[in-house]
């Protein structure tokens, strides 16, 4: 498989603040890569030059063979880019807004089939701004769609989300998974990135702490927690040798005849792994 | 073109759907003939009969209000709410863009002062202008030079929310100094020096002596000038202060 963004080394200032200190990452076509970060990382900036709305300071970029700082309208048929606010006229219905927009493309999606894709069926003759928030984000997804793009920037899609409408969202995006498209997506949602990405890039005041997939970034903690209640106090024991330290706690309350109330033995979860990625 | 005329079609259907901002650049020099031309219609002003005088004066403010105060909210508000930068991640080329938001303002003020010269020819009985070539060339010198403020204009404007205020506190006084409304004539001295220097004071002069005295457009250069001289500050701000994507970002 080819590679869809080759990233080199990238940075960026805004006056004296560094905001990316050089990073390194690639996305192979037909996958879904996460940008994982808290507020103020270095996402949004880092989209935003590869989707060629800022300028680098340096290190190489480039998406779909192009560098986005110099790449024409022909490299603008092949990308699809929702922006982390709404952007939308008010007054156009669903349907108009995607013939707006499809009319920029050469080779379009059926606006009808757009709207099926992001769940609006039934909000199609209905004015942009009689629509929810997350209505309106669906619709943003949809813009970013109908060019039939080959890459899609998806920067944080669900914020603001209640929960069934993100596992709707989420449901979209692996549909377009499945018909090909590369994703790059930003979010700070944990669950979001594991549920979504093939791989995922944690980043941490402009520099990735972190790359893998998923599995792999849990995968690298060594540590086990081993939770009980012991006389009604509750135990966190970590260990390394998770194995023989549970053999030892059962035998003894095997022994002492007791059970070993409320056992859990679990892996740090992505979330702890982030949490301490990105702690301050 | 193909993405040109798609652009001008949105634009048009984009305008009269808001039915605020029609009613505000659009309507209201037209309510405004009507109120003024049956307050003083059947008057002399300045030497001319009021309602020849009015519609002039409306279409002086029209393009006021269409291609200045309008496009630059309009402007404004898409740039503030994000739509301009994405219009710029499509394939659409952002002069195609910008040509066809120019071009439909264009028809907009050129469907208005239509309306206002079959109005005053039924109501108030004022006859169609001879010059028309000369006309449409006002309409579009003075057209351009406006719109050219107004995108300027864009650049000293940073929210939204305060777009209509400020564009207001420009452009109202400003339709009422240049003389649309009544006579310069009867103004004090210091209006009379602020309206000597305003461009809707020579655009409004333009197209009296145009359909009124029944000039050539040629004939009137210290007025082209003036107009066209403001038509150029507006470029150069435009230039400087026109941006594709919100102040925060």
């Amino acid at each position: 498989m080819s590679s869809a963004v080759v990233v080199h080394g990238l940075e960026k200032r805004y006056g004296d603040r560094a905001a990316l200190r050089g990073i390194d990452f690639s996305i192979e076509a037909g996958e879904v890569f996460g940008l994982l970060g808290p507020n103020g990382a270095g996402k949004t900036t880092t989209v935003e030059i590869l989707e060629g709305y800022r300028k680098r300071d340096g290190g190489s970029v480039e998406v779909l063979g192009a560098d986005p700082q110099s790449a024409g309208g022909a490299w603008r048929q092949r990308i699809g880019v929702m922006l982390q606010s709404s952007s939308l006229y008010p007054n156009l219905t669903v349907r108009e807004s995607l013939t707006v927009f499809a009319g920029y493309y050469e080779r379009p999606r059926d606006a009808d089939e757009v709207i099926e894709i992001v769940g609006l069926e039934e909000k199609r003759g209905d004015r942009v701004r009689t629509l929810s928030g997350g209505q309106q984000r669906r619709l943003d997804l949809a813009l970013a769609l109908v060019g039939d793009p080959e890459l899609v920037f998806l920067d944080e899609p669900t914020t603001g989300f209640d929960p069934g409408a993100r596992r709707a969202a989420w449901e979209t995006v692996r549909n377009l998974r499945t018909l090909g498209k590369t994703i790059l997506l930003t979010t700070h949602y944990l669950d979001e990135a594991a549920q979504l990405a093939d791989r995922l890039a944690v980043l941490r005041e402009g520099r990735i702490v972190r790359e893998g997939r998923p599995s792999e970034l849990t995968g690298g903690a060594v540590v086990t927690e081993i939770r009980y209640r012991l006389d009604g106090r509750e135990v966190v024991e970590r260990t390394r040798e998770p194995t023989q330290r549970l053999h030892e706690l059962t035998a003894e309350a095997l022994a002492r005849g007791e059970e070993l109330v409320e056992l859990e033995v679990r892996r740090p979860t992505l979330e702890d792994v982030y949490l301490e990625l990105t702690a301050e | 073109m193909r993405l040109f005329w798609h652009e001008l079609r949105t634009e048009q259907v984009l305008f009269w759907r808001n039915r605020e901002a029609a009613f505000f650049t659009f309507f209201l020099p037209v309510i405004f003939f009507l109120i003024f031309g049956a307050i003083y219609g059947n008057d002399t002003v300045a030497g001319i009969r009021g309602a020849s005088f009015l519609e002039a004066g409306m279409i002086g403010y029209g393009v006021a209000s269409t291609a200045f105060a309008g496009l630059a909210i309009t402007m404004v508000i898409r740039r503030e709410s994000g739509v301009l930068k994405r219009i710029r991640a499509t394939p659409l080329p952002p002069w195609t863009y910008l040509v066809a938001v120019l071009v439909s303002t264009f028809v907009t003020f050129l469907i208005e002062a239509a309306l206002l010269i079959g109005l005053g020819r039924v109501l108030f009985h004022v006859g169609l202008p001879p010059r028309a070539f000369s006309l449409l060339g006002a309409l579009v010198i003075g057209a351009a030079s406006f719109a050219a403020l107004g995108l300027g204009l864009t650049g000293f404007v940073r929210s939204a929310e305060g777009s209509s205020a400020v564009v207001n506190f420009v452009y109202l006084p400003m339709a009422i100094i240049s003389g649309t409304f009544f006579s310069p004539n009867r103004y004090p001295g210091f209006l009379k020096a602020i309206a000597d220097v305003l461009p809707l004071t020579y655009f409004t002069r333009l197209t009296r002596d145009v359909m009124v005295s029944h000039h050539h457009l040629w004939s009137e250069t210290g007025s082209l000038a003036v107009v066209l001289a403001w038509g150029v500050v507006g470029l150069a701000a435009a230039i400087r202060g026109f941006r594709w994507q919100p102040r925060d970002a």
